[in-house]
């Protein structure tokens, strides 16, 4: 080993027996390979060899060691509930010691005796019965306007044209500013709830719908026409169903609409509804009552989501990352 | 390799720019109907171009193409719609009937894939889902099979069987072939007919003369490679074993 390119010391011993080829080298020994065409890149000394290092232990620190013991499975939905849970018993422990005026904090135990009052005496469930009729009407109304808008305006670019800029004005002008005008047009019944309540979820509905629409891989469609479908073959089984998780979300942002709609509907003139129950407990200061028509808001809202993502889990089967069978 | 009397495939002055980029210029192609022709080219040659040309999926050129009728595409995505099933991919676009699913299922019997009729596409490897985008193509029995550097995306393992696959079914169904890619050995082993795409027309036309099973260490097969990539101006950089 007396040639100067060898001397690598390390190297050369992980490379093993001592005419391992080392081709390319200036200076390579007499009996090694010819050297390389004058293509290769110049040589490169080797660098001086390293020491060997000290060696630790990777699987330190992932061991189970002082793991907490498993505690029973609980179902995701229920460990949700977990933030909600806590929050309450917080606030059952405020009222219990005190801490807050009655009068400014009911406490949940009182909350759930008026819920009790509200509930035998029928009240709770004829108001509610009012609101969620006006929501589905609006529901109805909305998905019946919106979802055909969105169709056009995503499948050609004249109705997208005509349609998308006065769906953008839709959206940026705030609800309560229109309800004066329904009432003028549609008088103090029903109808305006219902027309205020459809126009939210018409533009999630549309913005959402519309955009998945646009935003359906190109690549399948291209692929789909390259195989002789249609032009409605395409929408019927390439656009629509592409859209389907974004008209979804759609319909998740759509409801959340319907509740903060009807809240506002229901300030005006509402001989029966939650609104009606919420104004009437504001005007006679019964703080519990407010409270419950709280919770029964915020159960419609976690409801009207477990509804989607009931829907999603049903129509977007094909997503999941498992053989469906 | 003279051309047949009816030709699957003819192009005359082919000519497709990209605003100033002239992709395309004056490309004279003609492909006889069972041809298996692979397409080289360095990036950005305008090899998918000319294929997309010839797919329907490109009209804004100048000159005359001619292609049969019936075509089929497969692309280096597998480009499955996940919300169907396996079958009802493979029969997309034929109709509707018990004739076109049986069609479907022995389809995907000859790929290999006779288990999977009923999977969803996001079940699949990227092999499966690319053998599922071939038996697309072939159940519709095309004159024409056009392979945009199909093997693209897969692992180099997979690729080999996809090779083999692909010969199989081309000598069982025996269309027009135009493959295009940008590994030359994978054009040499599948291949009767080797075109080299430059500057926007052909610029070396060669018939593959190897015996089938083809070897990458022979030395015709070699001399072939050596050949088409200085047509491609990159060096070989293994000239020997």
């Amino acid at each position: 080993m007396s040639l100067a390119t060898d001397q690598v010391g390390g190297r050369a011993n992980a490379v093993g027996a001592a005419d391992a080829p080392t081709a390319g080298r200036d200076g390579g020994r007499a009996t090694g390979p010819p050297p390389p065409a004058a293509a290769d890149p110049p040589a490169r000394a080797p660098g001086p060899a390293r020491p060997a290092p000290a060696l630790v232990d990777p699987t330190l620190g992932h061991r189970s060691g002082r793991r907490l013991p498993r505690l029973p499975r609980v179902p995701r939905p229920v460990a949700r509930l977990l933030g909600p849970a806590l929050l309450l018993g917080l606030w059952q422990l405020t009222a219990v010691l005190g801490v807050v005026d009655r009068h400014t904090l009911p406490s949940p135990a009182e909350v759930w005796s008026a819920a009790q009052g509200l509930l035998e005496s029928g009240d709770l469930q004829a108001h509610m019965a009012a609101s969620l009729v006006r929501v589905a009407k609006g529901l109805a109304l909305g998905l019946a306007v919106g979802l055909p808008l969105a169709v056009v305006a995503g499948l050609s670019r004249l109705g997208e044209n005509v349609v998308d800029t006065n769906m953008e004005i839709l959206r940026a002008v705030p609800n309560f500013a229109l309800l004066p005008l329904l009432i003028i047009w549609f008088g103090i019944g029903e109808q305006p709830k219902v027309v205020l309540i459809s126009l939210s979820v018409v533009v999630a509905i549309y913005i959402n719908t519309y955009s998945a629409i646009r935003s359906v891989d190109a690549g399948l469609v291209e692929a789909a026409r390259t195989f002789g479908v249609g032009r409605w073959g395409l929408v019927r089984h390439v656009v629509l169903p592409g859209a389907l998780p974004g008209f979804l979300v759609g319909l998740r942002l759509a409801l959340t609409g319907t509740w903060l709609a009807l809240i506002f509907a229901e300030t005006v003139n509402a001989p029966e509804g939650l609104g009606r129950l919420m104004n009437d407990a504001r005007e006679y200061f019964q703080l519990d009552v407010i409270f419950v028509v709280l919770t029964v808001y915020a159960a419609l809202g976690l409801l009207s989501h477990a509804f989607v993502r009931f829907l999603e889990a049903r129509l977007l089967v094909w997503r999941r990352a498992f053989d469906g069978q | 390799m003279t051309a047949s009397p009816t030709p699957a495939v003819v192009t005359r002055g082919l000519r497709r720019a990209f605003g100033d980029q002239v992709v395309l210029d004056g490309l004279d192609l003609t492909i006889a109907p069972g041809e298996f022709v692979a397409l080289l080219g360095r990036s950005g040659s305008g090899k998918s171009t000319l294929l997309r040309v010839l797919g329907a999926l490109d009209g804004d050129v100048s000159g005359t193409a001619r292609v049969p009728a019936r075509r089929a595409v497969v692309f280096q995505e597998p480009r499955l719609l996940p919300w169907q099933r396996v079958l009802r991919n493979v029969v997309l676009g034929l109709p509707r009937g018990a004739a076109a699913r049986q069609s479907g299922v022995d389809a995907l019997a000859e790929v290999g894939l006779a288990g999977k009729v009923r999977a969803w596409p996001r079940t699949l490897s990227g092999g499966e889902a690319q053998r599922v985008a071939l038996a697309r193509a072939l159940v519709r029995e095309p004159d024409l099979l056009l392979l945009d550097e199909p093997f693209g995306a897969l692992d180099a393992l997979t690729r080999i069987r996809m090779h083999a696959l692909l010969r199989e079914l081309y000598e069982r169904h025996r269309p027009a072939v135009l493959l295009v890619t940008h590994d030359v050995d994978e054009a040499i082993l599948l291949a009767d007919r080797i075109v080299v795409l430059t500057d926007g027309r052909l610029s070396l036309d060669l018939a593959v003369d190897l015996p089938a099973p083809r070897d990458r260490s022979d030395a015709t097969f070699a001399a072939l490679r050596s050949t088409l990539l200085s047509e491609l101006g990159v060096v070989d950089p293994g000239a020997s074993g």
